[in-house]
């Protein structure tokens, strides 16, 4: 009997071996009903009382090998076959995702939120006003009466002798000085028109962002302080402006400013064409005549304005070399940004 | 303006100041230099020389070989083709290693066998023209004159005086008074902390019992419009070329030099600002000027010889027959400066800048004169420049300066007189200065600097106010100087209006459903209506019109957004882009006859605005269908908070395909757009070939109804059973109207209703189609029985049958 047993168990584990073995008639062969370890199990009864409980304890053992073993093929034929799948559900990770297509803002509507945001965060507020304005606001009020050769500069579109397109954004003040009383702390963008053909560098439509303060005690060095806090939001910390004394009919003192070029940091290069500044700005203290022309004493008050082209800071900002193309639309462009 | 160094030299010494550094200082100061040119850097090593004599050359019968003099121990020899040449003659000679303008490099070459170590240079080859070198000939090499026979190895340069720096200005429209040689001495001198002098000039009296009042008579009839006439006589006229520097000078400075009389009026005003005229005495009718209106009509040619019809209010310098120029604009052809004149009438006159400017403007002649007075001159200076200009006579030998001058100035100009208030600069600055400083600063503008008060100069009218003032003093301390501050102010809360906020948010909902944004021009041409088969009778034809366009094609407002719209969807599908899918917050702009409300009007100003309006554009092909757009804008309304909307099928709007349009609207009818395909005739004018969708969507009426106020809504606590069936019904009834009935049947529990099929097939028959529908049922207080679900259904089914005939398909 222990012979068989021997065998049996070595018969069972040479069976078991086989990867591709049966695992359930092996089973059936040897721990079935009818399987050979039963058999020999159901002939105990011939054997003698001492040789019993040794035959048995061995038969179990033999059965208890033989289950274990079975159970351990089950785990690896499962994992192969798991591993087999897997392998089987190879994909290309370097084929392109298929995300659902997510559309782009215009570069001029990036660039004007980040300056809006700019002074937004200072407390400002965003006044808007018509494109189609009257002479009164877009010169008159702003110290430019008729026949004023400061008109030259802004070749403009009209409608009737006395409503035109607005050549700058600059009305929106004007209006907004009329309605609201001091302290006044706005920016308005928005488009403007000057008659000026279209090329690389001009457009008869554009868009400006002009902002506004007004209160008791405003000096020139806040409109400093102002711009700078700008420039370095807008174009990095480390970035400088500069004033340059100029005239505007509408500011007194005026200047022009400049930034310190963000691309080489004021060394020179090809972007500020050596220069190491970069003109993006008008600006001045509010002219006391216009203060009046909007009942605001300028005794009391002072204030200060600024001014500046956003199709400028934007192909200046994203390299842009022709302002036709923020107008062309081109969406091989737009999704660019 | 062009300033010439050597001009300025005149006036104030800067000789120990780098270019580049005075550039800078003036810019810093307020007068911007755009750039500066070092004229004649291009020419190099070019000298006089003497050719001692000519031979024809042996092998070359179009040559001829010289032996010049160029100063050198030994004469060298050039040969040339020239053959204005002879010997004896000065000429310029490029020697061997110069350089000429247009990159011309000399180098010792042979001709024909022979060594030539030099070439004669004609005037173009020195960047001269006929008006710089009057005596030379345009082909052939330039003779100097024998005068410069003892300047042989010379340096062509400092001879000819090409030797020149020039700075070019941008005076902006307040400075008048910096359109002069003196005028920017002046600002030269403050800027470098130094002296300057405006020599006085001095005309020798001719004492020969002659007068000027004996030649002319001047009457000022528009003393409004012509605030001074100064005017002098010069008899016994030789009209000729300049001489050398002057022209140099005029050349440098960018003008043209014409003949010495006319040279010295551009002279004299490019030096002291005031522009000046000369007229042909013997061209005056009855010895007498008289500055007068033109009369309505009246005829003038200016001596450019155009013809113009001129206008009351239009100033005119006259004799007693006629008009001989137009008061700061230009000269009459009827008395101009000519070979034979011999007797010429000075004008230095003052007029009124803004009737200048719309004379020259409307007459479209703006001259250098013109734009002088337009930006308002001072009357100061008419009788400096007179006598300056006479000086220049006597230096130039032009004729003999009659004793006296005219000089009619009714009211002679006040000084304006501003406060010195030295702390409210200071704090309107942000800067601390002491009163001292101030008062040197506008004592060296000119200023009289006296008790606190400062009287302005007679040139700087753009002085006026205190801020004048702060600018004045700020400018030549620096703007630099400065200190950046940040402004005191109460706390307020800045930010987009609920309005602003609501376009910001709005556009990143578009970009989100795969939408880019785009820009265009509000301006359209009229045509694009055609183009988009807008109706003759549209009312949106009637747009608000540029009176002075550009062009037909950014002519008038737009009032739509679709023309715009179509032409860049025309545009990228042109440059083959296969699908693009855009949007526009695009401003239209519709006229009106009066204003809705009055208190718009603030100014009571005649004219009325027109209406600007918002509208959300969406624009594609190639990205789906009708129900792509649908589906936009249905997640618009839905952002909006807007539950309610109506879409009812359009089919007479001629821009969109008659069966494959929608109104939106809101449950109370207001109008909320309009989405479709483009009409194939429409799409056609276009050249598209794809089928293109677009939807014009009303931005303030969104607005104005949105909902976006969110509320949560406590989720289900019981499960939902959902049903599903299908309809035969006639392709003709709408599914909005089964989905309608289906919300009318009265089942409270009816939750929602999904679409899921519309099939069309022969077994169906003609005009028949097949619409299944899943619909959700839920009860928000228990769970649902089987039973409950089929009794709503059988209610939903007979509602249906009853109102639409429909039953569930076999």
């Amino acid at each position: 009997m222990k012979e068989k047993l021997q065998k049996i168990k070595e018969e069972a584990t040479a069976a078991i071996n086989d990867v591709n073995a049966d695992l359930e008639q092996i089973r059936i062969k040897y721990l079935g009903k009818k399987g050979e370890l039963t058999s020999v199990l159901r002939g105990m009864g011939q054997l003698s009382a001492e040789e019993r409980p040794i035959v048995g304890q061995i038969a179990n053992e033999v059965r208890a090998y033989i289950e274990e073993q079975l159970a351990s093929l089950v785990e690896k034929q499962k994992a192969a076959a798991t591993a087999k799948k897997l392998a089987a559900e190879k994909i290309d990770v370097t084929v392109p995702g298929t995300a659902s297509s997510v559309g782009k803002l215009h570069p001029l509507t990036k660039i004007q939120r980040e300056m809006e945001n700019i002074f937004l965060n200072m407390g400002f507020t965003i006044a808007e006003g018509p494109e189609v304005e009257y002479d009164y606001y877009n010169f008159q009020a702003l110290n430019i009466p008729e026949n004023h050769p400061a008109r030259d500069t802004q070749d403009t579109f009209y409608i009737s002798d006395n409503v035109l397109l607005r050549s700058q954004t600059s009305p929106v003040q004007v209006r907004t000085m009329e309605k609201q009383a001091p302290p006044i702390r706005v920016i308005s963008p928005g488009r403007v028109y000057r008659s000026d053909a279209v090329d690389a560098t001009h457009s008869p439509l554009f868009h400006q962002l002009e902002g506004l303060v007004v209160d008791k005690g405003i000096t020139m060095g806040d409109l400093k302080g102002t711009l700078a806090l700008f420039a370095q939001t807008m174009f990095g910390s480390e970035t400088k402006i500069r004033f340059r004394p100029h005239h505007f009919p509408f500011t007194e003192p005026s200047a022009e400013v400049d930034v310190s070029c963000f691309v080489c940091g004021g060394k020179g290069c090809r972007l500020c064409k050596g220069e190491g500044w970069i003109e993006i700005l008008g600006a001045g203290m509010v002219h006391p005549e216009v203060l009046r022309n909007c009942n605001i004493d300028p005794d009391e008050y002072s204030g200060f304005a600024f001014g500046m082209g956003i199709e400028r800071i934007a192909m200046l900002s994203y390299k842009i070399d022709d302002m036709r193309m923020l107008y062309e639309n081109d969406i091989r462009f737009l999704s660019q940004f | 303006m062009n300033l010439p160094m050597k001009w300025l030299s005149d006036f104030t010494d800067v000789s120990d100041i780098d270019i580049k550094s005075y550039c800078d200082r003036m810019t810093a100061t307020g007068s911007k230099v755009e750039g500066y040119e070092i004229l004649a850097s291009d020419i190099e090593n070019v000298v006089v020389g003497r050719i001692l004599s000519t031979e024809k050359h042996p092998d070359a019968d179009k040559l001829t070989v010289t032996k010049t003099d160029v100063g050198g121990d030994a004469p060298i020899q050039v040969i040339t083709a020239a053959t204005n040449i002879f010997p004896g003659a000065v000429v310029p000679v490029a020697l061997v290693g110069a350089k000429l303008p247009g990159g011309v490099n000399i180098k010792k070459g042979k001709l024909r066998g022979l060594d030539s170590e030099g070439m004669f240079c004609s005037i173009a080859e020195l960047s001269l023209t006929t008006h710089d070198m009057p005596d030379a000939i345009e082909n052939g090499i330039l003779i100097l004159g024998e005068e410069y026979g003892d300047k042989i190895g010379c340096d062509i340069k400092d001879v000819l005086m090409l030797n020149d720096t020039v700075v070019e200005f941008e005076i902006t429209s307040n400075r008048p008074d910096c359109l002069s040689v003196i005028g920017l001495a002046r600002e030269t001198a403050i800027s470098f902390d130094r002296g300057y002098s405006i020599p006085e000039p001095e005309v020798k009296p001719l004492s020969d019992g002659d007068n000027v009042e004996n030649y002319i008579k001047v009457d000022i009839e528009a003393p409004e419009l012509c605030r001074r006439y100064s005017a002098a006589v010069v008899k016994n006229v030789k009209i000729a070329p300049s001489p050398l520097w002057l022209r140099m000078r005029l050349r440098a400075a960018g003008v043209r030099p014409i003949n010495n009389i006319v040279d010295i009026t551009n002279y004299v005003m490019l030096e002291y600002g005031q522009p000046m005229h000369a007229f042909d005495y013997k061209c005056l009718d009855g010895a007498h000027i008289i500055v007068r209106e033109a009369a309505e009509g009246e005829n003038f040619k200016s001596l450019d010889d155009i013809d113009h019809v001129l206008k009351s209010g239009m100033l005119v310098i006259s004799d007693e027959k006629k008009a001989v120029a137009l008061a700061g604009v230009m000269g009459g052809a009827n008395s101009e400066i000519t070979d034979s004149t011999a007797t010429v009438v000075f004008e230095s006159a003052n007029f009124k800048g803004a009737e200048v400017r719309v004379a020259a403007k409307s007459l479209g002649m703006r001259t250098e004169s013109s734009s002088r007075f337009e930006k308002g001159m001072d009357p100061e200076i008419t009788m400096k420049a007179l006598k300056r200009a006479c000086e220049l006579v006597q230096l130039l030998g032009a004729g003999d300066v009659v004793d006296g001058t005219i000089d009619v100035y009714p009211n002679k100009k006040q000084l304006t007189k501003l406060p010195l208030d030295v702390d409210k600069i200071n704090n309107f600055l942000g800067v601390n200065l002491s009163g001292d400083y101030m008062a040197k600063v506008l004592t060296d503008l000119g200023c009289a600097v006296e008790n606190g008060e400062i009287a302005v100069p007679s040139w700087r009218d753009d002085l006026g106010c205190m801020n004048d003032i702060a600018e004045e003093i700020i400018r030549i301390y620096g703007y630099d100087t400065i200190e950046a501050t940040r402004f005191k102010s109460s706390l307020s809360a800045g930010g987009r209006t609920e309005k602003q906020q609501f376009t910001v948010d709005l556009s990143e909902l578009l970009c989100g459903m795969g939408a880019s944004e785009i820009q265009t021009f509000s301006f359209i041409s009229p045509k694009y209506y055609d183009k988009m088969a807008m109706a003759e009778n549209d009312v949106r034809r009637n747009s608000v019109v540029i009176a002075n366009p550009l062009g037909e094609d950014t002519s008038i407002m737009r009032t739509t957004g679709i023309p715009s719209m179509l032409e860049i969807l025309s545009r990228n599908s042109n440059y083959g882009n296969e699908a693009v899918s855009l949007f526009e917050f695009a401003s239209v702009y519709t006229p009106r006859e009066k204003y809705d409300d009055e208190s718009e009007n603030i100014h009571n100003l005649s004219g009325v605005l027109p209406k600007e309006t918002v509208k959300i554009m969406l624009g594609s092909y190639g990205t789906g269908d009708f129900y792509t757009v649908k589906g936009m804008i249905e997640n618009i309304l839905s952002f909006c908070g807007i539950e309610k909307a109506v879409y009812a099928a359009k089919s007479d709007d001629p821009t969109f395909h008659p069966g494959r349009c929608a109104s939106v609207s809101l449950s109370d009818g207001t109008a909320i757009g309009i989405f479709g395909e483009l009409h194939p005739a429409a799409a056609e004018n276009y050249g598209f070939s794809k089928k293109v969708y677009i939807a014009e969507i009303d931005y303030e009426t969104i607005f104005a109804n949105r909902n976006t106020k969110k509320q949560y809504t406590p989720l289900p606590k019981f499960p939902a059973m959902t049903r599903d069936f299908s309809f035969v019904c006639d392709e003709s009834l709408e599914v909005g109207t089964i989905e309608d009935a289906m919300l009318k049947s009265g089942v409270k529990m009816l939750e929602d209703i999904k679409l899921f099929d519309i099939y069309r097939g022969h077994q169906l028959g003609d005009g028949k189609k097949s619409v299944s529908f899943k619909i959700t049922l839920r009860a928000a207080d228990r769970t649902l029985t089987d039973d409950e679900a089929d009794s709503a259904v059988k209610k939903i089914l007979s509602y249906l049958e009853k109102t639409l005939g429909i039953t569930l398909r076999a």
